[in-house]
C-alpha cells in the first residue's frame, strides 16, 4: 500500500519528468548481479603482500614488549612491524569536517606503551599471503600487564578511575554544557505538568557486508601514492594520509571501486588503514589489508551507547513549554571522527517537528576501554530515539494518547517559516501531513478498538509513532559537490563526480538528474567517480546530502552544459537561442522536428569541423559546476509500527510498519523506498536483535555474526510507504533523506512495544528490548504484585 | 566426487601439504595447486578469478560466499578446495544465460530492487536460483525461512523477497 499527496505551500512541486520522478531501473546492477563488480578485495596489484593485525586481547594495560621473533622466522614473512616501526615522525591529522583544532583521541596507528581496548593493533605482520599472514599473527607474543579497565561512563570521570588516554588527563571527551535560561526556567516554574524520563541506547554497529579493506602502494622513483579503498570518500582518504605523510594531495590518488555499504564506517580512514599505507611505504611494496569479521565487529568503530534524561513542562492541554535535555555518550577509546561526540548536531536538531518554546541541551562524551565509536546512519539520532518516546511518557503520564498529543504540538504548514528554540529554520517540512498520513495509513483508530478487545483477551498489543525531521548536513566542507558533464565526441556524456557512492544508487540517479536538465537520452549518460586523480573534489557519501548537494552539482552542470550546445546550434541553425529546444539528445527550431540536429552532429562540428562553424560558437562542451548548498535542507517523516508481544516469551511481533516520507521530488522513488527500508530494518535490529556487548573485564562477548545477531528476512517486517512531495526551495525540490530511516524506526518501535506493555504497568526505557529485556520485566512485575499480594 | 582423491604431499619447506585440484567451474574444467587448507571460496577467487563470490564473514553465517556445489548451495567458506576436488562448481559468474544479460532471478533482483550495495547478492542470487529449483511454489513463511539464510545490510529485504516471488512466478510461467 503506499499513497501520495502533494502540499504546495512552499512552490509547486514539479511535474514527474521524463526521467525525474521515474523508478527508473539501476545500471549498478546488471554488472552487481552478476557477479562484475569490482570490490577493493578483488583489485589485483603484481606483487602485492598480505597484511594481518595482532591485537590486544586485553582492555587496558602497559605493553611491556612485542615479541616478534618466530613470526618474522616463519618462511613467507616479509616484516613484523611495531609501533616503534610506524608511528615516529607521522605529523599531524585530523578529520576534514571536524578541523585542526576540534577535541579527538590522541592518533597513534599501533599501540606502542599500552592497550587501551581489546582489538587496538599492537603489531602488523606482512607476508606473501594472508593465510601465512595469519600464522605470523598468532606467533606474536605481546607482553601486556593488565589495568584497570574503563567501561562505565559515571565511573570514568570518577577521579579515581585509570585513564584512558593518559597524555590528556581526563576521560572526558567533550562536553557542551546546558545553558542557563531565564525563559525555560520559567516554564518549568509555570508548568501544569513536568515530566522527566531518562532512556538508555545500547551500542550497536554499522556492520557492512564488505568489512574495510584497502591495498596501498607506494612509489619510490616518483614519491606517489596510490590506495584503492573500501571509503565513503576518497578524498577525505587521501586529505588524511597527505596530512599524515606531508605530501602534496596530488600525489596521492585513492580509487574508490564498488563499495559494500558503509552507513558512516568508510567515511574516514582509521588506524588500521593508516598502518597499511606506512607499512606499503616503508616496504616498497603493495600491501594488501582486508579486515576480517571478527576485526570488524572488535574493531571497526561502534556506535550508539548512549543515554538522555529529557524533562518536558507542559500546559494543562499538554502543549509543551520547555524542555531540558541531558545527553551521556560512551565514545570508546579511538572514536572517528573527532571525540566521536554526535551531540554537536543533536543540539540543534532536538527539537524535531515541535513547537518547543524553551530548550536546554548538555552533553557530556566519555571516553573508555572499549572499541571507539564510529559513525553510524544518523549519528546524532539519540535526539530523536530520546524525544519521540519522551512524547509518549508525556501522554501517558497526562492521560492523552499519543497521537492527540503530537498533533498538538507538531508544527502545522500554517506555522512556516518556523524557526526553532536552537535556531533552525524550516520553510518546506510538512510534519503534521506525515503524521496524519502515517496514521490513516496504519488505521490508527481501528487499531485501538483492535487492542481493546485483544486487552480483553490477555494479548499485548501496541502502536508506536515516531516523527522527525532529518537534516540534510551541507555545512562547513560538507557544503558543496563538484560534477563535470561533458559531450563526449560521439555526442554521449560523460557525468564525471566527486560522488562516493556505494549503495546510493547514485550511478542511476545522477544521471537522470543528468539526462532530465540537459535533455538527452538516460542511455547516453555515463557516470563515473571515485577515483581522486580524475574527480572533482567531493566531502563523500553520507549525511543524507546527496539528494540535495551532488544533485545541485549534476544539474547545475547540466543545465551549462546545455546552453553551450544550444548557443553551438543556434549559430549553425542561424536562429536565436530562445527559438531552440532540446530534447532526446537533439536541439531543434521550436515546432519544427525536421530542423533537429542531433547533439553526435553538434559534437562531431565542434571537436573535428571548427573551423566550418561561424565566429562565436563555443568549443567547449564541457561544464564544471560546484555546487553550494544551504547549511541544512530538512525532510520529514512519520514512522507508524504495531506489534504483538508474547507475555510469555517476551518475544515482539511486527505486525505492520508504515512510513510517510517527505523528501521533497523524489529523483527515483524506488531508489526512495530502498533507503527508507534499509534505515528501518537496521533500526529494527537495533532494539531486537543487535547488542555489542562487553563483560565487566571489557572482553566484547558478541564478536562473530553467531553472537551479533543481524534482523534477516525471516524478521524483516513489510514496509508499507505514503510519500507526502514538499519541493525544498533549491533547484530541483529535492531533499536529503538516507538516514531517517534509522533514525526513527528504534523510538516507533519501542513505543509500539510499551504501548503493548503498558496494562501491565510495565513501562521499559532502555534499549535493546530482547525478549530476555521483556522477560525479565514480566517477572520482575509478577514479583512486586507477589510481594504486595 | 568419490571417483575422486587429491593428490596431497607435504610441502616440506613449509611444512603445509599441498594439494593438486581439479573442478569443473561455470562449465569449464579448471586445475590448480592449492594448500589443502585453502578454502572453496579463496581458490574460486584467487586462483580461477570468480571474483563474483563475495567473503562477508568467513565464519559461515552471512552467505555472500553461497556457490552451487554439484548443484547443492553451499556456503564457500567453510569448503576446503579439496573437497570440492572433481566437483561441478557454478558461482554466480555461471548464472547468466549463454548469450548474456540476466538470468529470470537475476532479473527479478534488478526489477525489485532487491540489491544496493551488492555485495551480498551474488550469495543471495545463487541461494535463491537453487531454492527456486527444487521449491518452485513456496510460502511466503517458507521463502523467508529460505532466505533467512543470507544477510543483507542494505535493503531491509523489501526487494529480495519481492524478488524471489517474482523470480517464483516467472520461473512458472516459463515451465508452462
Amino acid at each position: 500500500m503506499s499513497g501520495t499527496e502533494a502540499t504546495g505551500a512552499a512552490s509547486p512541486v514539479m511535474a514527474a519528468g521524463r526521467y525525474i520522478g521515474q523508478s527508473v531501473r539501476r545500471r549498478e546492477d546488471p554488472r552487481l548481479l552478476t557477479g562484475r563488480g569490482r570490490y577493493v578485495d578483488d583489485i589485483v596489484v603484481p606483487g602485492v603482500l598480505h597484511a594481518a593485525f595482532v591485537r590486544s586481547t586485553v582492555a587496558h594495560g602497559e605493553l611491556r614488549g612485542v615479541d616478534a621473533e618466530a613470526a618474522r622466522a616463519l618462511p613467507g614473512v616479509v616484516a613484523v612491524l611495531t609501533a616503534a616501526d610506524l608511528n615516529p615522525g607521522l605529523r599531524p591529522t585530523w578529520q576534514t569536517m571536524m578541523g585542526p583544532q576540534a577535541p579527538a583521541a590522541p592518533f597513534r596507528p599501533l599501540a606502542d606503551t599500552d592497550v587501551r581496548y581489546v582489538g587496538d593493533p599492537i603489531a602488523l605482520v606482512v607476508a606473501e599471503n594472508r593465510y601465512i599472514a595469519e600464522d605470523a599473527a598468532e606467533l606474536v607474543a605481546a607482553d601486556i600487564e593488565p589495568l584497570e579497565p574503563v567501561l562505565d561512563t559515571g565511573a570514568a570521570l570518577d577521579g579515581a578511575a585509570s585513564l584512558v588516554h593518559p597524555e590528556l588527563g581526563s576521560n572526558l571527551a567533550g562536553e557542551i554544557p546546558a545553558a542557563a535560561s531565564p525563559a525555560l526556567d520559567a516554564a518549568f516554574g509555570d508548568a501544569a505538568h513536568v515530566v522527566t524520563e531518562t532512556f538508555y541506547q545500547h551500542r550497536y554497529v554499522c556492520v557492512p557486508m564488505e568489512t574495510r579493506g584497502l591495498v596501498a602502494q607506494w612509489d619510490p622513483a616518483s614519491e606517489q601514492l596510490t590506495v584503492w579503498a573500501a571509503t565513503q570518500g576518497p578524498h577525505e582518504f587521501r586529505a588524511i594520509c597527505a596530512r599524515i605523510l606531508g605530501l602534496p594531495e596530488a600525489r596521492i590518488r585513492v580509487i574508490m571501486g564498488d563499495v559494500g555499504g558503509g552507513f558512516g564506517q568508510k567515511m574516514f580512514p582509521m588506524r588500521e588503514d593508516i598502518a597499511v599505507v606506512l607499512a606499503a611505504r616503508r616496504l616498497g611494496r603493495p600491501v594488501k589489508w582486508i579486515e576480517d569479521r571478527n576485526e570488524n565487529l572488535l574493531s571497526g568503530g561502534h556506535a550508539r551507547e548512549e543515554q538522555m534524561t529529557v524533562a518536558v513542562a507542559t500546559d494543562d492541554a499538554g502543549h509543551f513549554t520547555g524542555v531540558r535535555a541531558e545527553q551521556v555518550e560512551n565514545v570508546g577509546a579511538y572514536p572517528f571522527p573527532g571525540n566521536g561526540s554526535t551531540a554537536g548536531a543533536g543540539c540543534l536538531i532536538f527539537p524535531g517537528p515541535y513547537r518547543i518554546p524553551a530548550l536546554s541541551y548538555g552533553a557530556t562524551a566519555v571516553y573508555t576501554t572499549t572499541c571507539g565509536r564510529c559513525a553510524y546512519r544518523g549519528p546524532w539520532m539519540m535526539e530523536t530515539v530520546a524525544r519521540e518516546q519522551m512524547v509518549d511518557v508525556v501522554a501517558r503520564h497526562l492521560g492523552i494518547d499519543p497521537l492527540e498529543l503530537r498533533r498538538r504540538n507538531v508544527i502545522s504548514q500554517a506555522e512556516l517559516p518556523f524557526t526553532t528554540a536552537t535556531g533552525m529554520v524550516y520553510d518546506t517540512v510538512s510534519p503534521a501531513d506525515t503524521l496524519e498520513q502515517a496514521a490513516a495509513l496504519i488505521g490508527y483508530d481501528a487499531f485501538r478498538k483492535e487492542q481493546e478487545a485483544a486487552r480483553e483477551q490477555g494479548r499485548l498489543l501496541g502502536i508506536g509513532l515516531a516523527l522527525y525531521i532529518e537534516p540534510s548536513q551541507s555545512f562547513g566542507p560538507l557544503g558543496t559537490e563538484g560534477a563535470t558533464v561533458r559531450l563526449e565526441p560521439d555526442g554521449r556524456v560523460a557525468l564525471i563526480m566527486g560522488t562516493a557512492s556505494h549503495g546510493q544508487s547514485l550511478e542511476t540517479t545522477m544521471a537522470q538528474v543528468v539526462a532530465e536538465n540537459l535533455g538527452c537520452d538516460l542511455a547516453d549518460v555515463t557516470f563515473m567517480q571515485g577515483d581522486t586523480a580524475f574527480v572533482p573534489y567531493g566531502a563523500g557519501t553520507g549525511g543524507s546530502r546527496s539528494a540535495v548537494v551532488s544533485a545541485g552539482a549534476a544539474r547545475g552542470a547540466a543545465v551549462g552544459l546545455r546552453e553551450r550546445i544550444v548557443a553551438l546550434a543556434a549559430a549553425v541553425l542561424e536562429v536565436a537561442p530562445g527559438d531552440l529546444e532540446v530534447a532526446d539528445s537533439a536541439v531543434a527550431v521550436r515546432g519544427d522536428p525536421a530542423s533537429a540536429i542531433p547533439f553526435a552532429k553538434l559534437a562531431a562540428l565542434a571537436y573535428f569541423e571548427h573551423a566550418t562553424l561561424p565566429a562565436g560558437a563555443p568549443a567547449t562542451l564541457e561544464v564544471s559546476e560546484r555546487f553550494k548548498a544551504p547549511p541544512f535542507t530538512f525532510s520529514n517523516a512519520c514512522h507508524a509500527a504495531t506489534v504483538e508481544v508474547d507475555p510469555v516469551t517476551g518475544q515482539v511481533s511486527i505486525l505492520r510498519y508504515v512510513v510517510s516520507e517527505d523528501c521533497g521530488v523524489m529523483i527515483n522513488p524506488m531508489v526512495v523506498e530502498g533507503q527508507i527500508a534499509g534505515g528501518v530494518v537496521q533500526g529494527i535490529g537495533g532494539v531486537l536483535y543487535e547488542h555489542m556487548v562487553y563483560d565487566a573485564d571489557g572482553n566484547p562477548l558478541t564478536s562473530t555474526l553467531l553472537d551479533y545477531l543481524l534482523p534477516t528476512a525471516a524478521e524483516a517486517p513489510v514496509i508499507e510507504y505514503g510519500h507526502v512531495e514538499t519541493a525544498s526551495r533549491l533547484p530541483g525540490g529535492a531533499k536529503g533523506m538516507g538516514e531517517g530511516g534509522a533514525i526513527a524506526s528504534p523510538p516507533a518501535l519501542a513505543n509500539a512495544i510499551n504501548d503493548a506493555l503498558a496494562p501491565l504497568g510495565i513501562h521499559l526505557a532502555s534499549q535493546p528490548m530482547s525478549p530476555s529485556a521483556i522477560v525479565t520485566a514480566l517477572m520482575a512485575r509478577e514479583h512486586a504484585r507477589d510481594d504486595a499480594g | 566426487m568419490a571417483d575422486h582423491v587429491a593428490d596431497t604431499r607435504e610441502a616440506p619447506e613449509q611444512g603445509v601439504s599441498v594439494a593438486q585440484v581439479s573442478m569443473t567451474v561455470n562449465g569449464t574444467a579448471r586445475r590448480t595447486t592449492v594448500e589443502s587448507r585453502k578454502t572453496l571460496a579463496d581458490t574460486l577467487r584467487e586462483d580461477f578469478g570468480f571474483t563474483g563470490t563475495h567473503l562477508g564473514c568467513e565464519h559461515g553465517v552471512c552467505g555472500a560466499c553461497t556457490v552451487l556445489v554439484d548443484g547443492a548451495a553451499v556456503r564457500s567458506c567453510l569448503m576446503f578446495a579439496v573437497q570440492a576436488d572433481g566437483a561441478d562448481v557454478v558461482t554466480v559468474e555461471g548464472l547468466t544465460p549463454p548469450g548474456g544479460g540476466l538470468s529470470a532471478v537475476q532479473q527479478a533482483f534488478r526489477e525489485e530492487h532487491g540489491l544496493q550495495c551488492g555485495f551480498c547478492t551474488p550469495g543471495f542470487v545463487v541461494s535463491v536460483t537453487a531454492y527456486l529449483r527444487d521449491n518452485p511454489a513456496p510460502s511466503d513463511a517458507e521463502l523467508r525461512a529460505a532466505l533467512s539464510g543470507n544477510l543483507c545490510r542494505c535493503t531491509g529485504y523489501q526487494g529480495i523477497v519481492a524478488a524471489a516471488r517474482r523470480a517464483a512466478r516467472e520461473l512458472a510461467e516459463e515451465q508452462q
